[in-house]
């Protein structure tokens, strides 16, 4: 005999508004089954909860229903009280009334008479429900960081700072990223490097950490606790523990044509080189489509030079297999390509150039060794205009949507540091809007706008074209309402970031969840932003959406602390969720074998007494631990021997008679 | 029994409210939701108030692969004017290729369905993201319109209870 209670919350006016409350439960209590049904206007309150415990001591509930918020929110919450008023977990079922139904309907009639379906449904589906146990699985003490930038690193630097393993994954040949590529940082001016190159160092140091760089990740198999990691480790054809780093072999290599991905390829580098002169590992790596020993076979300038003997031009690439507890995503961005807005002449002009461009050029390790001059002829500019938001806030679908949050700081950065060192050159910026919202930001952006005579024009640049050896930038000043017509001799684009190409082939391969614009979706964007809601998979830096330095290290930390929680565990529970055979209905076909993607089902041969008659048969196994409960199985089954724990044929049939009543 | 208390109290108004029914058709929709993607995204949906029809209803599946045909037809059998069944986007799915299955079953399932007489538009896959919460409540909004456009649904039944 069933005995169902329904809690039914207003969550303050959430629900109670567009949702009448009391008709609801007047309505549970003529459910069959339904013993008692309560409101109570917020039921995950301490005092909401213990209505539900003392309800199932008092009434002897075998099911509850919760009609609430999504499952997603407090589908937790309510198992735990529950388990804590001595009913199996399992045994609650929850009516998502708030975000299904009270938030988008207006009409309280409707809102109620669908929170009545809904409550119905659950009542029907907790009448089948069995209580269920969780097993346990082991949590392996190390952690897998991809992605070797700022965010990867303090990520790792605080798990290892707690006495767990970790290993970074970078798939360039030095960790470090974008924040190495930067001259100075908003809003202190502190130089990039200064304060990036000892956390290198430290990651380095670390007993604790593994630094697998030039190196990608392959497949990922297992689940939260124990996942299964290959790692591809790209040829270097430098013997990475031998190379001292001496750079002899960079002097002498006669191919100098590759691009410098470091300096955004504003100059050249050789075929075998090292990033850049802080890298770590400071090891030297040989650009295969470059080399000429690799292409030709002729050459091997570099193995002969080389006095420790580092080079190997026979390298293969290598493959590492490990397990780990828990992975962090920290993919980070790129600045996306500016020749898809011409209109700007990016692609024909030299002296267009994007800010992260000119931070190479106004770097002292640069290509121009920190002195500012135009790419195309080496000179001294005299006016620079710098255009904002190229591809940021642009709906057309020819860039992005989002704001990518860090333009304006850094334009002013650009801005303030160029008047500082050449109070001769004029500067102007064309903004639509100027967002400084952070610790010091306005501050920041009214020093170079009043203090350093920087001209903000509100408008956007229509176009830029070059004229006897110069720029001129025609766009609107908004204020005015004129157009502005100017002589430059240098424009820079402010380009929109997006996060790096691999992420989504990385989120694929975790099953992390992914939005449109190919940021990673936290669990929740205000209460578990660090979290995928796949488990054991977090998230640290840009790869999750734009932001600063500041706000990628915070993020960074809280990843870390997330992950040392997990890894601090023995055991984990597993979700009892989990697909089972009936071995009297079972025919041994193989069809779910063949559809199950994680290998979770194996046959044997039992004796089966099947209504008195015994005899042989081979019949399917489900590994609880392997099975993550997708249901694929259950519907391939042409002999129905094959459900779904939690999620039944029956349950699922009851909740639909339910809704088409 | 509260049950059958329950329909006596109300069945003076039941032949009234049979009445305008009849008057006042509204659609009964049904929706199949993953719950990685799909009913996070609904969720999205209600935390954004983008709203869609009441009509509809949500039922959390773990996986649109475990949506099995049967469901589909019970709820058309039941008197569902619609079903629809939302899954991750291909090559994001939580267990990596179930919204492939469900793609592959509904493709064969609808096609059967379209000549018993429930018509093509009455059934449909979408792919929604847990991001993407405005996508699902125009899916639904553009969903609910068609099945408003067809008309009351001619229930599937089994013609073996009938005789």
């Amino acid at each position: 005999m069933r005995r169902i209670g329904v809690f039914v919350c207003w969550c303050g006016s959430n629900i109670a508004a567009t949702v009448d409350v009391a008709a609801v439960v007047a309505d549970a209590k003529v459910q069959p089954g339904v013993v008692f049904a309560q409101d109570y206007q917020y039921m995950c309150s301490e005092a909401g909860q213990n209505i539900i415990k003392d309800a199932i001591k008092e009434h002897q509930l075998t099911g509850i229903v919760v009609c609430s918020c999504s499952p997603r929110m407090h589908e937790a919450t309510f198992r735990k009280a529950a388990a804590a008023a001595g009913l199996n977990p399992y045994m609650v079922e929850i009516a998502n009334v708030r975000e299904h139904c009270s938030w988008i309907h207006k009409d309280k009639e409707a809102g109620t008479e669908k929170a009545r379906v809904l409550m119905r449904a659950a009542v029907a589906k907790v009448m089948l429900n069995v209580p269920l146990k969780a097993g346990e699985s082991r949590v392996v003490k190390r952690a897998l960081v991809i992605g070797g930038g700022i965010a990867g690193i303090q990520t790792a630097l605080d798990i290892a700072d707690a006495g767990f393993q970790v290993d970074i994954v970078e798939k360039n040949a030095t960790i470090g990223g974008r924040m190495a590529q930067l001259d100075k940082t908003f809003p202190t001016l502190d130089c990039s490097s200064c304060i990036l190159t000892p956390k290198m160092v430290e990651a380095k140091a670390s007993e604790n950490i593994r630094l697998i760089t030039y190196a990608e990740v392959e497949e990922v198999g297992g689940f939260v606790g124990d996942f299964k990691v290959k790692i591809r480790k790209k040829a270097r054809f430098v013997k990475e523990d031998v190379c001292t780093g001496c750079g002899l072999c960079m002097a002498k290599c006669p191919s100098k044509k590759g691009l410098n991905e470091f300096n955004m390829g504003l100059n050249n580098r050789p075929a075998i080189y090292i990033p850049f002169a802080q890298a770590i590992p400071n090891v030297a790596v040989i650009d295969k489509t470059q080399c000429i020993k690799l292409n030709t076979g002729k050459c091997g300038l570099c193995e002969k030079v080389c006095t420790a003997k580092a080079i190997d031009y026979t390298m293969q690439d290598e493959f590492i297999e490990e397990e780990y507890g828990a992975i962090v995503m920290a993919t980070g961005f790129r600045p996306i390509d500016a020749s898809k807005f011409d209109e700007y002449s990016y692609s024909t002009c030299k002296d267009v150039v994007t800010s992260l461009e000119l931070e190479r050029i106004m770097n002292a390790a640069g290509p121009t060794g920190g002195v500012l001059l135009r790419p195309s002829d080496g000179k001294h500019p005299h006016s620079v205009v710098f255009v904002q938001c190229v591809g940021s806030r642009d709906v057309s679908g020819r860039g992005k949507p989002y704001c990518s949050k860090i333009c304006c700081m850094y334009t002013a950065k650009h801005a303030m540091l160029i008047r500082d060192k050449y109070p001769d050159v004029d500067v102007h910026v064309f903004y639509i809007d100027v967002r400084t919202p952070g610790k010091n930001f306005d501050e920041f952006y009214r020093r170079a706008a009043e203090q350093y005579d920087v001209d903000y024009i509100k408008g956007q640049v229509g176009k830029v074209w070059e004229e006897d050896g110069h720029l001129v930038v025609r766009g609107v000043d908004l204020i005015s309402n004129e157009q502005v017509i100017l002589n430059a001799d240098m424009v820079v684009l402010a380009t929109a970031i997006e996060p790096d190409p691999t992420a989504r082939k990385v989120a694929n391969m975790l099953t992390a969840s992914i939005d449109t614009n190919d940021f990673i979706t936290e669990a929740h964007p205000k209460l578990r932003p660090v979290e995928s809601p796949t488990a054991g998979i977090f998230l640290s830096g840009v790869c999750q959406g734009p932001k600063d330095i500041p706000e990628t290290v915070s993020q960074a930390g809280a990843a870390a602390s997330k992950v040392i929680g997990l890894l601090c565990k023995d055991k984990l529970t597993t979700n009892p969720c989990v697909a089972r055979s009936d071995e009297l209905l079972c025919n041994g076909c193989s069809c779910c074998e063949k559809v199950c993607p994680y290998g979770a089902i194996s046959y044997d041969t039992h004796l089966i007494n099947d209504h008195g008659v015994k005899e042989t048969r081979r019949v399917a196994l489900v590994n609880e631990a392997l099975c993550q409960g997708c249901g694929a199985c259950t519907v391939v089954c042409p002999s129905g021997a094959m459900d779904l724990k939690g999620f039944s044929n029956k349950q699922i049939m009851a909740e639909v008679e339910a809704i088409c009543l | 029994m509260p049950v059958n208390e329950n329909v006596n109290a109300d069945n003076g108004s039941a032949a009234e409210a049979q009445a305008t029914e009849t008057k006042q058709w509204k659609p009964r929709i049904v929706a199949f939701c993953c719950n990685w993607c799909s009913y996070a995204g609904a969720d999205l949906a209600g935390s954004s108030r983008l709203s869609y029809p009441a009509e509809i209803k949500i039922i959390r599946v773990p996986c649109s692969c475990r949506v099995n045909p049967t469901f589909i037809l019970k709820a058309f059998e039941r008197g569902a004017d619609g079903v629809i069944i939302c899954g991750c986007h291909p090559g994001d799915c939580h267990y990596s290729t179930g919204n492939y299955y469900a793609r592959r079953r509904m493709a064969l399932l609808f096609s059967m369905l379209d000549y018993i007489g429930v018509e093509r538009g009455r059934t449909r896959v979408e792919w929604v993201s847990a991001a993407e919460g405005a996508r699902f409540s125009q899916v639904m909004n553009d969903f609910a319109k068609k099945i408003s456009e067809l008309g009351e649904n001619v229930k599937v039944g089994d013609l073996r209870c009938r005789q």
